[in-house]
């Protein structure tokens, strides 16, 4: 039976969800699902989650380095849990888990298997290559430990309030590595939903022109409830922060409705948005290749075209 | 000190790859093949650092078909010193190349692996964090600024909450994200300069690369989406999203 280690991901003092959605896969590999939380001090994150509906047991590790996240004090402590007899090893495919797992994965001797998008076997997976325009299904030996991160659009949110695994504190005997400062993390995210999570997202490429101009899409969004994202074009040229770019080296998201406005739909972008549910896209350009995957496609003038949805929608 | 600079020949990221119908792989006939984009950018980077007086010597290396010698041959045009080639046509997987470039980076005494994030083949993004995990070296990946000072990186990277900043002792790995920089043009002479340029052929059977591996069973195209519809107006548009509930 298989025996799955799940690094568990948190943020500002809170889980992240991306760790329910991990869950979720673990539950396809099937056995006993422990969540390990790293944290400098004992807090909530643990209860979190414990409360997370399949979840075997939780283990603490408490280390005052902890309180800074790295993959090279974060992975000799992974690499300790994992010993005791798991059979896989999982991480959020974040940018933490892919910053860490592949550490993990070499201190064990083993390959990792990035972005699981579908499990077909405790040791067979689904994971998308070239962008995602194409899938591979990879089978590893099953005599050596399964390290992976998950791809967090091709797995639901594992439900939560109803688990009560128990909470154990797990001692960890290992030296950890100091040559590796962090010093500080800069955030400008406002008030608006989470883009890797919310169930709308309003996107602007290159087509929004301006810094300035990009308050227009904020605008829209905040009105319908929205979080933004960004082309790489609107990010390279200043427009938004990078921590908005949706696609292959950005986030992959899977809203439930995704708008993008004067966005040209490279492949790159669309390896980012193929798990949202209704993609609605505004182009100048009728022959823009992002209504080649559209569910509904306009062609307009996004500074005309925004006031009327504005107005139309009250 | 010497940066090392591991680069991959990949299908160029305008190409549209089809999948072979068979299922065996994607279809490689006569499709431009370039250096992956995130390791030029670390071939840049590297060769700023020269250029900046803080690096000696840059050397971009590859593991791959004799064809990638292309591609180390652009990577030597662009600025590099010299190059290093382990030749073969078997695939090489990301452990595997970790273990190739550790043996390399100690062989070398390289002071620094400057690389790409992930190859946009197949995306494994992976061979950075291996090679520095098994140097027992300091990583730091999705670099989006890199500054070198008294035996110390300190690099901006791309997390998911914003910009991380990290400081790392040297030697070390650093993977280099989209934003690191621009890489230069490459002028007609350089490319003439560039094949008189030392590039050193190694064996692969100079390695040891007896790791396990994965097996690819089968590759197929994904799922396409149902053809969608355009609408002429916004009018439409909204009452089409509020019938379905989209908003
Ligand atoms: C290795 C690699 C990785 C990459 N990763 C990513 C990634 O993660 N995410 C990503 O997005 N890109 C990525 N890219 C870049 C990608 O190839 C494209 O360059 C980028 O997505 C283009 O952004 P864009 O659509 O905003 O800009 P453009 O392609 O310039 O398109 C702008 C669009 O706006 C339209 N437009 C202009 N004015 C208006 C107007 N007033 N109203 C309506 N429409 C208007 C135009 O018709 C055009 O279609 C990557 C590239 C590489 C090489
Ligand atoms: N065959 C190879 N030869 C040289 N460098 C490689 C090779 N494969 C991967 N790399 C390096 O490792 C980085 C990440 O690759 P990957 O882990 O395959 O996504 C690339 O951007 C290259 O810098």
């Amino acid at each position: 039976m298989s025996k799955v280690l799940i690094v568990a991901e948190a943020a500002g003092g809170k889980l992240n969800l991306t760790t329910a959605k991990a869950v979720t896969c673990a539950q396809a590999i099937g056995g006993e699902i422990d969540l390990a939380v790293f944290t400098a001090e004992a807090n909530g994150i643990a209860d979190e989650a414990a409360a997370i509906s399949g979840v075997t047991r939780v283990l603490r590790v408490v280390h005052p380095e902890n309180a800074a996240v790295r993959a090279a004090t974060l992975a000799p402590q992974i690499v300790a849990l994992a010993g005791n007899g798991y059979t896989h090893v999982l991480a959020a495919g974040s940018t933490t888990g892919k910053d860490v797992m592949p550490r993990v994965a070499a201190l064990l001797g083993v390959p990792q298997i990035s972005d699981i998008m579908a499990v077909q076997g405790p040791h067979e997976f689904d994971r998308p290559i070239y962008a995602g325009n194409t899938i591979t299904h990879v089978k590893t030996d099953g005599s050596h430990i399964v390290v992976g991160t998950v791809r967090s659009a091709s797995f639901a949110t594992a439900s939560s309030g109803d688990g009560s695994a128990p909470i154990e504190d797990a001692a960890i005997a290992v030296e950890l590595p100091t040559h590796t400062k962090l010093l500080d993390v800069t955030t400008d995210t406002g008030d608006r939903p989470d883009l890797q999570t919310a169930s709308r997202v309003v996107s602007g490429g290159r087509g929004v022109g301006s810094e300035e101009n990009f308050k227009i899409v904020y605008d829209f969004a905040d009105k319908i409830g929205a979080a933004v994202g960004a082309s790489r074009a609107a990010v390279d040229s200043g427009y938004c922060p990078n921590d908005m770019q949706v696609g292959q080296t950005g986030k992959i998201i899977a809203p439930e409705l995704y708008i993008a406005f004067g966005i040209s739909g490279a492949i790159q972008h669309l390896a980012g948005i193929k798990d949202a549910g209704c993609i609605v896209a505004i182009n100048s350009d009728e022959n823009a290749p992002i209504f080649e995957v559209a569910d509904l496609g306009l062609v307009g003038d996004l500074f005309k075209v925004i006031p009327e949805l504005e107005a139309a929608l009250g | 000190m010497k940066i090392l600079v591991p680069i991959k020949r990949v299908v160029d990221y305008n190409v549209r790859i089809r999948v072979k119908s068979d299922g065996s792989g994607v279809d490689l006939n006569g499709v431009k093949m370039s250096v992956n984009p995130f390791d030029e950018i670390a071939m840049e980077e590297a060769l700023r650092l020269r250029e900046a007086g803080v690096a000696s010597e840059v050397v971009p290396l590859t593991i791959g078909t004799a064809k990638a010698e292309d591609q180390l041959r652009t990577c030597l045009a662009m600025g590099g010193d010299r190059a290093l080639h382990v030749v073969t046509d078997a695939e090489i997987q990301p452990l595997q190349a970790a273990r190739i470039l550790a043996e390399l980076a100690k062989r070398e005494e390289a002071g620094l692996v400057l690389m790409g994030k992930q190859a946009i083949d197949d995306d494994n993004g992976q061979t950075p964090q291996m090679l520095a995990a098994l140097l027992g070296w300091p990583q730091a990946t999705f670099a989006s600024e890199v500054k070198i000072a008294d035996g110390k990186a300190r690099v901006h990277r791309e997390v998911d909450s914003g910009i991380e900043s990290l400081e790392i002792s040297l030697p070390a790995v650093i993977s280099a994200d989209l934003r690191l920089n621009e890489p230069r043009f490459i002028k007609l002479p350089d490319i003439m300069k560039a094949k008189r340029k030392p590039l050193d052929k190694l064996e692969l059977s100079e390695f040891d690369i007896a790791v396990p591996t994965v097996e690819i069973v089968k590759t197929s195209p994904p799922p396409t989406r149902a053809a969608g519809r355009m609408v002429k107006e916004v009018s439409e548009l909204v009452a089409v999203l509020k019938d379905k509930g989209l908003i």
